[in-house]
């Protein structure tokens, strides 16, 4: 794995010294912040200018049908600013309305901006794209316009990535999840957190399809061994693995900027891919370290 | 779900729309901008039904000190009164900056 790993600002030196509470206490928390808070601690001061906000109430049509009550936003702030000087969007996904769920109205103001910021680059604009993934996926109350949502979010974002990196951060506590991993491992690079947890279904998915034997949702250790940030980075699928601290998660993301785009994004590697997933054995469920071990081999995912 | 609307009388402007709060579990978001005419209007729509006269009350509370010519709209998740009244504070406090 190529990616750069942040190391912990505590906690290195359990066992040899007393814990230092002063590094924990001048962290600033993003997963404490909700998705509008997130995007403004994450731009450079001042900067911070939202499109399409509450009081334009695009608000999703399709959940006061149902009995549901939506949101002004539909859950997704769209804000436009800088990151480290440089021309910026944060798609922003609020995790607290509806388990963060891309719904039409969400999804269409993810790809236009994703739309919007590949124009502008195409015009010699290039505009920094950072997605901020608190989601369980595609919103049931509006099924197939939410999964027609992802499907557009997933080519708008290839054809963007073609000229500028896309940066996806999973920080928590919702995780990113459904058809919203999908545009996660499309992101040129990836920044999570120990909290962070991605995967293609949630635990409760795979517990309520497949049994409480194949996989005990109740069992965090289990679940943060499989799809959280930490085993995420550390088997390639994400590329930073970084403290919940807005100033951390910052610097990865203008890391990441800096880097330029990849040779190769992580969902073209198709042989490599299935080549690996040749190698395991899926008669038995596979410790984390094994996992590991069998991801670490060859290239970056 | 339940759509509720409520009136008051008022007596000074708004200076600017503000906007608080999140549509989650026990919250609530309040948007509240100036009033088309000279009384304050409230929309209430709430997961939660049956609680009419809670929210009138919590209301009623809210503009027996406050003044403004308001259009507010209130999305709610289930807050609690406090949680309401915390949130109304909130934004009255953004739309005075």
């Amino acid at each position: 794995m190529s990616g750069m790993q942040t190391t912990p600002q505590n906690g290195a030196g359990v066992g040899q010294q007393l814990f230092d509470p002063s590094a924990f206490l001048a962290r600033q928390s993003l997963t404490e912040l909700n998705g509008r808070d997130r995007a403004q601690a994450l731009l450079d001061t001042g900067t911070y200018r939202e499109l399409l906000g509450p009081f334009d109430r695009l608000e999703s049509p399709w959940l006061t049908m149902q009995g549901v009550v939506p949101q002004s936003d539909d859950g997704l702030i769209v804000a436009r600013g800088e990151i480290g000087g440089k021309s910026s969007a944060i798609l922003s996904i609020e995790g607290q309305f509806q388990g963060g769920s891309t719904g039409e109205v969400a999804g269409a103001k993810i790809a236009a901006t994703l739309d919007l910021a590949r124009a502008d680059t195409e015009k010699g604009n290039p505009i920094q794209v950072v997605l901020l993934l608190e989601t369980g996926g595609v919103r049931l109350q509006e099924a197939n316009l939410g999964l027609e949502a992802i499907a557009e979010i997933n080519s708008s974002l290839i054809a963007l990535r073609r000229y500028v990196p896309v940066v996806g951060v999973i920080a928590g506590m919702v995780g990113c999840f459904g058809g919203m991993s999908i545009t996660a491992s499309l992101c040129s690079y990836l920044v999570m957190t120990r909290a962070g947890r991605l995967g293609l279904n949630g635990p409760e998915v795979i517990e309520e399809q497949s049994g409480i034997e194949e996989f005990d949702s109740k069992d965090r250790q289990l679940v943060w061994a499989v799809m959280g940030g930490e085993q995420r980075s550390a088997t390639g699928f994400a590329d930073y693995l970084v403290e919940d601290d807005v100033t951390a998660i910052k610097n990865c993301i203008v890391d990441a900027f800096a880097r330029g785009l990849p040779l190769q994004h992580r969902s073209e590697l198709v042989e490599e891919n299935l080549h690996r997933l040749s190698a395991i054995d899926g008669s038995r469920q596979l410790t984390s370290g094994e996992v590991r071990e069998l991801l670490s081999k060859g290239e970056r995912l | 779900m339940e759509k509720l609307t409520f009136e008051y009388p008022a007596s000074q402007p708004v200076k600017q729309r503000a906007h608080v709060g999140v549509v989650g579990s026990g919250d609530l978001e309040v948007l509240l901008e100036s009033s088309p005419d000279q009384n304050a209007h409230v929309t209430v729509t709430t997961s939660v039904d049956g609680f009419g006269t809670t929210w009138k009350l919590v209301l009623d509370r809210f503009f027996s000190r406050y003044q403004g010519a308001a259009a507010i709209e209130i999305n709610d998740f289930g807050a609690t009164p406090g949680v309401v009244a915390l949130r109304l504070e909130q934004a009255v406090e953004r739309s005075q900056v």
